[in-house]
């Protein structure tokens, strides 16, 4: 079954056509990385699936709503859908738990115990038990994002969308967060969607990896072929250029 | 000395006046400039144009305009005194400029933070009330209380409109008894005695809160 389903999906700001007949199709338990140059429409694809960015013409069909249909309620899919973001985007004004606890009490009335002990289970598993009651000020780019991933996770989202989660980070910090997200792709059964120059991780991970450049989609292909034998020109030059460093 | 003590029931009611009508007018703007900047950010189009023209109309027309088209026409309408004709004029005007300062405090906040709550699967308001006002608020503290010193100050519009404020006891005390200089150093004395803790709280809110961050 599909999770996400892009079919003719066109996106525009202004003159600038950022998607470009985007047909995408990732089904429910899939890991797939998105890659390509800046400015390549990658980040634009991604927020639409969440309804952060809409769509001008076509159809996006996510958890079996339509997104293009006005009649859906965005709230609906969002609470299947989570979202890492490149800045973390943790609320500034709560500590590390109830960044974690607040969208599951507010949005699913989780009892009150339970979502505390999920919580703690989640940073446990980021590692950060002990930052429980600090404020995100006091943390790290790298403790910041592991944070943002548990408040993903504490919605149990059928979905997770990673946008570039470790471009603002040190060198050093981003191997922390990279571990955490190898091991929501080995252990959980969620649909992942990443967008990234991890090309390492993209290698280990992904089943499958779309190229995209100029708001097009030029290629989508499973981890190995891509990696061993990309067909597109520009993907070929692509890889050359980040495979350097 | 003696003129205070002469007159100083009349002066104690026109304090209680002036603070009442300023406690009401400050819980009242808040509440209502709030609102407004909120439809201001908002990503409904009638939102925010409703919320442009209040702001724009109570910020650009003089209070004492507000209040007199409140007690002379309004009043005709809907029956009410000199007093709350002023306290609801001065109500509306000092929203407009509430509104623009939590307008200006909301907009300082990256939109991250509205990005990551809706991400998350908070509505707009939910969004608003748990993480971007406490944000905003903290922001746009040394301009509100800004606001806030103006308000108790243009209080003294219930004068015009026979509130029974301060400046309003302040006029008859002058007439009857001939010593305006010593009545309006009084008169400002007593304003001074709500502005100036106003202000010093204010200061104090806003380096705790500096320490906090």
């Amino acid at each position: 079954m599909s999770m996400i389903e892009f079919k003719d999906v066109q996106k525009y700001y202004g003159d600038f056509h950022a998607l470009h007949d985007v047909n995408l199709k990732i089904d429910a338990g899939e890991t797939v990385v998105l890659i390509g140059p800046s400015g390549s429409g990658k980040s634009t694809l991604i927020r639409t699936i969440n309804g952060l960015e809409e769509i001008e013409e076509g159809q996006l069909l996510v958890d079996g709503f339509d997104l293009h249909d006005p009649k859906t309620d965005i709230n609906k899919i969002r609470k299947n859908v989570g979202m890492v973001f490149q800045h973390f985007n943790l609320y500034n004004n709560k500590t590390v738990l109830e960044n974690i606890m607040l969208a599951p009490r507010l949005v699913l009335h989780r009892d009150e115990a339970e979502n505390k002990r999920i919580a703690m289970e989640l940073l446990e598993q980021v590692g950060l038990a002990d930052k429980a009651n600090s404020m995100p000020a006091a943390l790290s780019g790298g403790q910041k994002q592991r944070v943002a991933i548990a408040r993903s996770l504490a919605m149990k989202p059928k979905a997770l969308l990673f946008d570039e989660p470790t471009s603002a980070l040190d060198p050093e910090m981003i191997g922390d967060v990279l571990d955490v997200m190898r091991d929501i792709a080995r252990d959980s059964d969620m649909t992942l969607l990443v967008v990234t120059h991890e090309m390492s991780f993209a290698k280990a991970v992904a089943d499958r990896v779309i190229f995209m450049a100029d708001g097009r989609i030029l290629e989508d292909s499973s981890t190995e072929a891509f990696f061993e034998n990309p067909t597109e020109p520009r993907a070929k030059k692509f890889l050359s250029q980040v495979e350097h460093h | 000395m003696s003129l205070l003590n002469q007159y100083f029931s009349v002066f104690v009611q026109g304090f209680g006046h002036t603070l009442l009508a300023s406690i009401i007018a400050l819980i009242g703007s808040l509440v209502l400039g709030t609102l407004f900047a909120i439809m201001q950010v908002s990503s409904s189009k009638t939102g925010r144009i409703i919320g442009n023209i209040y702001v724009q109309v109570f910020r650009n027309i003089p209070l004492l305009i507000i209040t007199l088209f409140l007690y002379l026409a309004v009043a005709k309408v809907i029956k009410m005194t000199g007093f709350v004709a002023g306290t609801v004029g001065l109500t509306l005007y000092t929203s407009a400029f509430i509104a623009e300062s939590v307008r200006a405090g909301i907009l300082s906040i990256e939109a991250g933070q509205m990005e990551g709550a809706r991400a998350n699967g908070l509505t707009f308001n939910q969004a608003m009330r748990v993480i971007i006002l406490p944000q905003a608020f903290k922001v746009a503290i040394p301009s509100l209380g800004n606001q806030f010193i103006n308000l108790v100050k243009n209080s003294s519009i219930l004068a015009f409109v026979g509130g029974l404020d301060l400046m309003y006891q302040g006029n008859l005390v002058a007439a009857s008894s001939f010593d305006t200089f010593t009545t309006y150093i009084i008169i400002g004395v007593f304003y001074l005695v709500i502005t100036m803790p106003l202000s010093y709280y204010v200061q104090h809110l806003e380096t705790k809160l500096k320490k906090k961050a």
